[in-house]
Order: C-alpha cells, then sequence, then structure tokens
C-alpha cells in the first residue's frame, strides 16, 4: 500500500514538474496555484506512505535506500512549503520540483535492491542521524536553489531586461533571504547529523575510518557548508560567489550521497 | 433602458471649467437626490473627481434631455460648456461607464483610484435612493467588467513615470522597502520627485548631500532627512541603500573603486543607483560589480517606453472586454423591458378570473370552502396553462431586435392600455432585481 500512495504522490508531482518546466518560459498564475495544490496533495500522499512504510517494518529505520530517498523528497517539499508560506512564492519551486520528482521516482519504481541489516539499525542514534542529515541535505538543496534563482535575478536586473523571467521572480532580496535563511537552518542539522553519525559508527565499528570515502567525502561537504555560513555571516557574500560556494557544497552533498555505494563503513548490507 | 450620460473630463475640459462643474462629496448626497427626483429622470448618480464630472441618468421617457438638470443645478446656461460636453445615450453610456470604472477613460490608463472613485459614487446615489433599479444592474455590471478587465490584461500592471519605474526597480531589488534609505546626491526637481515616490512606498530616511549646503539643508528639512557635506560624501554614502544622483558635475562622481569601498563596508548588501544626470554621475562600470545596479535616465525611459507600449497593447484586449460586455448588458436589459408587458397581461386576465368568480359567486350563492377551492384551483389553472406559451414566446422574442413588434402585437391583442405604462414601470424597477418572479 505504502508504494501505492507514493506513486499517487509522485503524479500530483509530475503537475509540480510540469509547472517548473513551464515557468521557464512563460508565466501562468492558474499553472502556479494547480501545481502548488497538486505538490500539497502531494506531499500529503506521501507522508501517508511515508508512515505507511514504517508502521509495516515497525521502525523508523529506514531500512532500504529508495526508504531513504523517499524521505529525503518529502523533506524537500516541507522545505519548499515552508518557504511559500512565508514568502508567498512558487518560484523556488523551479529548481525543487524537478528534484523531488526524481527522488520520489526512483523511491516509486518498488525495486529494494539494498537493504539494511546490520545490528546498527535498531540503534535509535541511527535514525537520529538519517533524520537530522536529511533535513540539513534539503535545507542545502532549497539555498542552493535559491542562489541559483539570485543569479538569474540579478543577472536580469544588470541587463535592464524589464521582461521574461524578470517580471516573474521574487525581489532579490527574498530570494536572498531564502536562501540565507535555508543556510542557516540547514547548518545545525547537518552538523548534528555528522555528529550522530560518528556515534553510530563508533558503537557500530568502534572506530570512525577518516579515510573511507562516505566519511572523507561528508567531512569535506560539511567543510564547504561551514565556509559558506562563515563567509555570509563575515562577509555579507551573496550572489556569484555564494552561487559557486552552495554549488559546490551540493555537489559534495551528491558525491558523497552516491559514495553510499562504495563505502565501506556505510552500506546498507552489512559488511 | 433610457440611459443618459453627460460630463466633462480632462480630455474635453480644462480644469477651470471641471472645477465649476465639479460636486464637493459633502454635497454629493443633495446633488444626487435632485438628480433623481427631477420630473424628467426616474434614477441618476453623479461621479465628481479632480479629471471628470459626470452625470449619469435612467430617463422617465425619450425626450428628456440632462441638460435641463445642469442649467438648474448650477443656474447657469449650459450652453456655455456645450463644446466641453459628451453625451452618450443608451449603449454607448453603458460602454462609457464601463469604461470608466476599467480606468480605460482615464489620464494614466489602468490607474487603479478612478473604480474606487466610481464606487463611492454609487455608494452616495445610492444611499439617498437614487440608485434603485437599472442604474443599480449597470454599475454593478461595470464594477463586474473592471474586475475582469483587471485580472484578464495586464493594463494596471506596469508603471509609466520614471519615478514609478524607478520604485518597481527599487522593489525589484529590495523586496519591502520599509526601512530602506536614499541618498540625494544634488537636488533637483527630479530626484526630488523620486524621493517622494520612494518614501510614498516605505523608505524611511533620507540623505541630501549638494554642492551648496544650503541647499542641502533646505532640501533636507522638507524631507525630514538629514543634510551632509558634499566633501563627506564618499564616507557616508554607503549608508543608503538607494542613491539618487543629480549632480551637474562634469565627469563620474561614482567610480569602480568607490563602489567596492561601499559594498565592503556594507558588507555585500545590494545598493541601487539612480542617475539621473545628464552628464552621467555614475561611472557605468559600477554596474558590473557585484551587488550594485545602476540604471541611468535612459535605462528608465527606455522601461517607461516599453510599459507605455505594453499598455496600449493590453488597453485594445480591455476594449473587446467592454465590447462583449456592453452586447451582453444589453441582451439582459431587453429580457427585463419585457417584463412590464407580462406583468400587464398577468394583471389584465387576473382582473377577468376574479370578475368572472365574483359573477358566478352572485348566480349560485354561497359556495362550500371545497367548492371554492376548487373553483380557484380550475380558473387559475386554466389561465397559468393559456400564459405559459405567450409569456416564453415574449421572452424569448425579447432578445430580437424585432421584439418591439411582438410586444406591441401583445398590448393591442389584449389592449393592455397605455396609462397602464406608468404603474408597469415601477413595477419592472421593483422586479429587476428578480426577473423571474412573474413566471
Amino acid at each position: 500500500m505504502s508504494l501505492v500512495w507514493l506513486r499517487v504522490a509522485l503524479l500530483c508531482y509530475t503537475v509540480g514538474l510540469l509547472y517548473a518546466l513551464v515557468a521557464l518560459t512563460r508565466t501562468s498564475e492558474i499553472l502556479s496555484k494547480i501545481a502548488l495544490h497538486a505538490a500539497y496533495l502531494g506531499m500529503v500522499l506521501h507522508l501517508v506512505s511515508l508512515v505507511e512504510a514504517v508502521h509495516q517494518t515497525g521502525q523508523l529505520s529506514l531500512a532500504s535506500v529508495h526508504n531513504s530517498e523517499s524521505l529525503l523528497g518529502f523533506l524537500i517539499m516541507v522545505v519548499f512549503m515552508l518557504v511559500y508560506l512565508v514568502y508567498k512564492t512558487t518560484s523556488t519551486g523551479i529548481v525543487v520540483f524537478p528534484l523531488v520528482f526524481l527522488l520520489t521516482f526512483i523511491a516509486a519504481t518498488g525495486q529494494q535492491p539494498l537493504v539494511f541489516n546490520s545490528t546498527a539499525v535498531q540503534h535509535g542514534w541511527l535514525a537520529a542521524h538519517i533524520i537530522t542529515i536529511f533535513t540539513g541535505y534539503a535545507a542545502l538543496f532549497v539555498s542552493f536553489g535559491a542562489s541559483l534563482l539570485y543569479l538569474l535575478q540579478e543577472r536580469a536586473l544588470k541587463a535592464k531586461s524589464t521582461r521574461g523571467l524578470f517580471s516573474r521572480l521574487p525581489a532579490l532580496q527574498v530570494i536572498d533571504d531564502i536562501g540565507y535563511r535555508s543556510l542557516m537552518l540547514g547548518f545545525p542539522f547537518m552538523t548534528l547529523g555528522l555528529i550522530f553519525g560518528t556515534i553510530v559508527a563508533q558503537s557500530a565499528y568502534h572506530r570512525v575510518d577518516f579515510s573511507d570515502p562516505k566519511i572523507l567525502l561528508s567531512v569535506l561537504m560539511w567543510a564547504v557548508y561551514l565556509v559558506m555560513v562563515f563567509t555570509r555571516l563575515t562577509a555579507g557574500w551573496r550572489g556569484r560567489r555564494a552561487a559557486w560556494l552552495a554549488s559546490a557544497a551540493f555537489a559534495a552533498a551528491v558525491v558523497a550521497w552516491v559514495a553510499n555505494y562504495f563505502s565501506g563503513m556505510h552500506r546498507f548490507i552489512a559488511s | 433602458m433610457r440611459f443618459q450620460l453627460i460630463g466633462v473630463n480632462h480630455r474635453t475640459a480644462p480644469v477651470e471649467v471641471r472645477e465649476r462643474l465639479a460636486i464637493s462629496e459633502s454635497r454629493l448626497p443633495e446633488a444626487c437626490k435632485r438628480l433623481a427626483d427631477h420630473p424628467a429622470i426616474a434614477e441618476g448618480m453623479i461621479v465628481s473627481t479632480c479629471n471628470r464630472v459626470e452625470f449619469l441618468a435612467n430617463m422617465k421617457n425619450g425626450t428628456g434631455d440632462l441638460r435641463e438638470f445642469l442649467s438648474e443645478y448650477f443656474a447657469v446656461d449650459p450652453s456655455q460648456f456645450e463644446r466641453h460636453l459628451y453625451e452618450f445615450r443608451e449603449d454607448d453610456a453603458v460602454r462609457h461607464v464601463f469604461r470608466v470604472a476599467s480606468s480605460l477613460d482615464s489620464m494614466v490608463v489602468g490607474e487603479p483610484q478612478i473604480l474606487g472613485q466610481v464606487k463611492e459614487a454609487y455608494a452616495t446615489a445610492r444611499a439617498v435612493g437614487a440608485v434603485r433599479a437599472q442604474l443599480d444592474q449597470l454599475l454593478t455590471r461595470a464594477f463586474a467588467v473592471a474586475k475582469r478587465v483587471r485580472n484578464e490584461t495586464a493594463v494596471g500592471s506596469s508603471s509609466v513615470s520614471v519615478a514609478s519605474v524607478a520604485v518597481e526597480l527599487a522593489q525589484k531589488i529590495f523586496g519591502n522597502l520599509n526601512g530602506k534609505s536614499v541618498y540625494l546626491v544634488g537636488a533637483g526637481k527630479m530626484s526630488e520627485l523620486a524621493a517622494r515616490h520612494l518614501l510614498a512606498h516605505g523608505a524611511a530616511s533620507i540623505f541630501v548631500a549638494n554642492r551648496t549646503y544650503d541647499r542641502a539643508i533646505r532640501m533636507a528639512n522638507e524631507f525630514n532627512g538629514q543634510a551632509i557635506e558634499f566633501t563627506r560624501l564618499y564616507e557616508t554614502c554607503d549608508r543608503a541603500d538607494i542613491v539618487i544622483t543629480s549632480t551637474g558635475a562634469p565627469h563620474f562622481i561614482f567610480r569602480p573603486e568607490h563602489g567596492e569601498k561601499f559594498l565592503a563596508r556594507r558588507k555585500n548588501r545590494p545598493m541601487f543607483f539612480i542617475d539621473i544626470a545628464v552628464p552621467r554621475d555614475v561611472d557605468p562600470e559600477l554596474n558590473k560589480l557585484d551587488g550594485i545596479f545602476v540604471y541611468d535616465i535612459d535605462d528608465l525611459q527606455q522601461a517607461v517606453a516599453t510599459h507605455v507600449a505594453d499598455r496600449k497593447k493590453e488597453a485594445e484586449k480591455a476594449e473587446a472586454i467592454v465590447n462583449s460586455e456592453v452586447e451582453k448588458f444589453h441582451a439582459r436589459l431587453q429580457t427585463l423591458d419585457v417584463v412590464p408587458t407580462i406583468v400587464s397581461l398577468q394583471d389584465h386576465l387576473e382582473t377577468i378570473r376574479q370578475a368572472e368568480i365574483d359573477r358566478v359567486r352572485g348566480r349560485l350563492g354561497a359556495m362550500s370552502p371545497e367548492q371554492e377551492m376548487a373553483v380557484e384551483a380550475l380558473s387559475r389553472g386554466i389561465i397559468n396553462k393559456i400564459m405559459h406559451t405567450p409569456i416564453s414566446t415574449l421572452k424569448t422574442a425579447a432578445r430580437d431586435p424585432e421584439s418591439t413588434t411582438v410586444i406591441e402585437l401583445v398590448r393591442r391583442l389584449f389592449n393592455l392600455q397605455d396609462k397602464e405604462r406608468a404603474q408597469e414601470k415601477e413595477a419592472a424597477a421593483r422586479s429587476a432585481g428578480d426577473p423571474g418572479a412573474h413566471n
């Protein structure tokens, strides 16, 4: 059943994806309304699917890669909705919807290739690790999206073009606020997530292997994140420079995610 | 319908004429009442703003002329104003009301105030009972049309003056202008105007720097701002989010190295330079720095020009909407116009029925309640059945331009008297709100 809900949610997200594609070329009030409602409905169904999955397995362990992708997609939607509630703009959807669609799509294929069955799964620290680090990922992604929109808007303002995408994006400072707030929201979660991860690793393997690619990349990602927060707070970096950093952090995050498949310590099948 | 509208507006009359015809807010209720009480007029309302004075009436018959009211009310010979007056009747009056409410007849097409002003005028006239039936329908429709125009076209959405474009751009950069500070470098008329616009949209503090310090102080006082000596310009300028320059300097005052310094001190928070000086005060190279946006007078005027062109295109769309709405309204009123005939037809038959029942009663003597009811039901049933087809035919015919012949025919067939016309008008006025009431 969980998978059925997820697939219906995926249909709803498809509307969001269409919106993202159309929004690049023209404005449509109606479409953005439809997309918003569809996304909201999809989010609710997504939650139902997640709850049911947890209910079935009886634990918040996200026992498969696909469930975790589903959770990540869901959390990104939550951040998107928060942004919408505060700023009344669906513009971030241009970046958010395609990624959520992709994550949900992978999760909804229903194949369950990699399954946790290590003893660590039972551990409460692991659940805390996953939830916090995913919230961090979600916030980081929204921040990354916002900095891309910032670049677009800045370029339009400098080019003095009063038409096109310019007229549809929110004000520069609003985009900046969205990016800044999600950055500041994400950083503590990411930090906590890494700390919890260390605790999990300690208790499971009694050591933390820093030469392991997953851990190396995670620490690298965190370092880039730290630089972003630091430059933002001290020098007020935004625009192009912030976008470069955000892209770097995002790339590191993606690589760290992919590293799940190669890591000796962070495998979904216990070694 | 017998709609008439006469008036003057910013295009037809100079302000001296408009102010002589203008009716102040306090005198408006009384004026509306007098308009509606005029013997030739059934309903009336008056729109009086600084750009237009218009008298709209639903006449009792086709011969009346609103000018009579003008000459009585203002105690002048209206021929004095004749060359400034415009006059619309029937559908043209409807179209004009729709256009005014949709802001298509405004000096700045699409400006939003006029709709509110018409709404107020309508509320005033309604409160004194000067607007009751068909005018009420007309105005209600006009507001709906205005809403449609606003929703379906972009006629009111873009700024068409340099100052408002500057505000729009500032909002595009800073979002909300609340608490933003504005720095005026050089004190000119144009920069003053732009500053006023920015203040009206929430900008909080104003700094003024000018080569003649006295002038800076005077201008700063006007805005409740702070005057700054020109020599301290570079050390203070980073305090401002928006800088408006209009000095007569022959060379650039702000160069990229200044911009870099400002940004460092501002922790890279964006700055918006509005350069209305010719020759320019701000080096265009500044626009290449991250976080600094420079618009010169040409850029602003370019934006204004595009917006004006956009509005023209949108106004065409809006005119099409108005035209289709005028047609719809016309059709609707025609259906309403047939109501008096239907009512008098029903009255006519009802009188016959009552007379016949009385006659029967006289012949048969007292009837039992059951008999009474049976006779009542029988006679009523027959009349309703017979009436059904003619009434629906009348209603269909009303939508047809030839309808008057059918309506006239029915009147003649049943010998519906002309003297009833007056009462019918009243009945129509009452039933206008609920045209289905006489089925």
